[in-house]
């Protein structure tokens, strides 16, 4: 009786460390941060010091056209470095997908712009973008063009760029991958039924990638929602707040402004942003396996 | 139809040549078929055709054109998988009709097509399901539904049944054989199963190590099969091999081995006697052996009984014959006991002998 109870207990057992590491690693921050949005918080008093305001620091934000404006700017550069990184890196895929000598080089220096760390990409691309001496401006002079303003009146776009150089290689490798998990013998059918190589693309390769593919784009989605570093290398949000993003704005809240509690409560609206997003992840990743499922159970029922 | 033709067919890879200059000669409406074991060349040979592999060397022709350099869909074929290749986001009506909507034929004609191939093929009522939510079979009939409505020239089967389970695999092989009578079209068709090629062909090609080794009817291959790989190859159970020597003894010749010793009449006489004193190998199919306690000893092989395989009707006997095993076959009403030596007579048209070094049929 009581060996049967203690083997009942194993596996909470096993499982225990990784629970208690969780609670610890991260109930407890996010617990603090709830609780420190909803208090008029000094960075020199203590959570227990600070005056609890309830729900004003989310009234104040929401009535704040800055953290509107800021939101509306995250909102623009999710959307654009996302569609853009997913075309150019599923064209690249579907170009690349080959067996030809130093292939594999190839797509191995493809990847190399994730690979660096995001502050020396932000001081990089800072460099080339410089007005005067910066690699684009030299370029477009030594053609004959007229310098352009890249981190001043384009500065949302400029970040795009950057942005787009830096991790349209994420789509690239698991795009590539996907494809080259697809089955072969469909591919040759499509062949021998006579679709070239766009019509194989189309109606073929991009739809039985699309499951990856929408879960890749939600994955860099809720990625750029975070994006932080190379932003305030390049332009700290400038001009005006013409590129200040979410993360941005927390983090000069906090340490400029010092409302921690204000910063708190961003930062939950930001979480509740990404909740939605990886909800609909999980609520699309559920549907297909319920699919998976309930094709297997017509089958079955066939034999 | 258009005939088709393979002139000197070289396959390689890198350096491995797995095809050796095939020369093939397909007739109008023919049903041929590829046989072999696995590595012999015979996928590859298909692909071939079908412009799915780059041909190394000679060149293949259908209707009299050289086709080597043209791309599968300007080939005029259909083909059905091994694996069905069916497009799973599509449904069934869609996958059958892909090629048609490609070709953007009006869409009453493509609709009346795939209802008319679906209709014969029985798969009317799963139109709209996607291949995940069919069985094997139905699986199968939507990819043969596919090329049919393709209405191709020539059809192409990449061991079609292979994917199947025993009894469903004797049934699409029935259905098989009906389409391949009412749609009269080329068909050339890819197995490793004897039985399918022997059933289904009018032509069997079979090969071996990247040759061919013998073309021709299920009946000539069966019958006078060209070499000891042959042989062996068709037929269920497996041709028994007894190596001997050939000896002539007062007027008559004779092959003397390890528990036998058996007089050749006539033609095979002849022939052996050309070959006197050399070494050959004595093949009988199983079904040539006769449960028969009085015949003489010189018509007969004397065999040890170790296993009865009970199949039915008949039963598949594994013998001893000296150190060498051999199969009979025989009607299970037959009082046979394990343990017990019995005598079965040789019907002598099925009396095959190979030359053991050659292997070719003597």
């Amino acid at each position: 009786m009581r060996i049967a109870q203690a083997n009942r207990m194993t596996p909470y057992l096993f499982m225990a460390p990784a629970a208690i590491i969780m609670a610890i690693a991260l109930m407890y921050p996010l617990g603090y941060m709830m609780w420190g949005s909803l208090r008029d918080w000094d960075p020199t008093q203590t959570i227990g010091e600070a005056e609890f305001v309830g729900l004003r620091n989310y009234v104040t934000l929401w009535n704040d056209p800055n953290f509107w404006e800021s939101l509306t700017v995250t909102l623009k550069f999710a959307f654009f470095v996302v569609t853009f990184e997913m075309v150019i890196g599923v064209g690249l895929a579907l170009l690349l997908d080959r067996d030809i000598r130093g292939m594999s080089i190839l797509r191995t220096l493809f990847i190399l712009p994730m690979m660096i760390a995001p502050v020396v990409v932000g001081l990089m691309w800072r460099y080339m973008y410089h007005p005067t001496i910066g690699t684009f401006n030299r370029f477009l002079e030594s053609i004959g063009l007229e310098r352009v303003d890249w981190l001043g009146n384009h500065a949302l776009m400029s970040i795009i760029i950057a942005d787009i150089w830096q991790w349209t290689p994420f789509i690239f490798i698991l795009a590539l991958a996907a494809l080259q998990s697809l089955p072969r013998s469909a591919l040759e059918a499509a062949r021998i039924d006579g679709a070239t190589g766009w019509q194989q693309i189309i109606h073929i390769k991009l739809p039985l990638m699309m499951p990856v593919l929408i879960v890749t784009a939600l994955l860099r989605l809720i990625d750029a929602f975070k994006v932080l570093e190379v932003i305030l290398v390049m332009t700290e949000g400038g001009p005006g707040l013409s590129t200040e993003i979410l993360a941005l704005r927390i983090s000069r809240t906090a340490t400029e402004f010092r409302e921690l509690g204000v910063a708190a409560a961003m930062s939950n609206y930001l979480l509740i942003l990404l909740l939605l997003l990886t909800v609909a992840m999980f609520a699309f990743n559920r549907w297909q396996e319920i699919r998976a499922a309930r094709q297997k159970m017509a089958v079955e029922e066939e034999e | 139809m258009p005939t088709i033709h393979l002139e000197n067919l070289v396959k390689r890879y890198g350096e491995v040549e797995v095809l050796h200059g095939i020369e093939l000669e397909m007739a109008d409406n023919e049903f041929t078929v590829l046989v072999g074991p696995s590595g012999c060349g015979k996928s590859t040979t298909l692909r071939m055709i079908a412009g799915l592999e780059d041909v190394s060397d000679g060149e293949i022709y259908i209707g009299g054109k050289p086709v080597s350099h043209l791309e599968p869909k300007e080939r005029d074929l259909a083909m059905v998988f091994q694996d069905y290749a069916l497009y799973p986001h599509m449904n069934v009506a869609k996958n059958m009709s892909f090629a048609l909507r490609l070709q953007k034929r009006p869409q009453a004609e493509i609709d009346k097509k795939v209802r008319d191939v679906a209709a014969t093929l029985g798969l009317s009522e799963y139109l709209d399901r996607k291949p995940g939510e069919l069985s094997g079979g139905q699986r199968q009939r939507v990819a043969m539904g596919r090329a049919l409505t393709r209405d191709a020239g020539t059809f192409l089967f990449d061991e079609p049944l292979s994917n199947l389970d025993a009894k469903l695999r004797g049934q699409m092989r029935a259905e098989l054989a009906l389409m391949s009578q009412r749609v009269q079209k080329n068909m050339i068709y890819v197995t490793h199963d004897q039985i399918e090629a022997m059933t289904l062909a009018d032509r069997i090609v079979v090969m071996h190590g990247g040759y061919i080794q013998q073309q021709g009817t299920p009946e000539e291959l069966f019958k006078r099969p060209v070499n000891k790989f042959v042989a062996g190859f068709l037929g269920m159970p497996p041709m028994n091999f007894l190596e001997g020597e050939i000896e002539e003894r007062a007027d008559a010749v004779f092959i003397k081995g390890e528990g036998f010793d058996l007089r050749l009449d006539g033609e095979r006489a002849a022939t052996a006697k050309a070959h006197r004193a050399r070494e050959v190998t004595l093949g009988v199919r199983p079904s040539d052996l006769t449960y028969d306690a009085n015949v003489a000893a010189d018509r007969s092989l004397t065999l040890d009984v170790m296993v009865s395989e009970y199949v039915g009707a008949q039963s598949v006997l594994l013998c001893q014959c000296g150190s060498a095993k051999v199969m009979v076959e025989l009607n299970s009403e037959t009082p046979v006991a394990l343990g017990q030596t019995l005598t079965f007579a040789v019907n002598a048209n099925g009396v095959h002998l190979f030359d053991r070094q050659s292997e070719a049929a003597l």
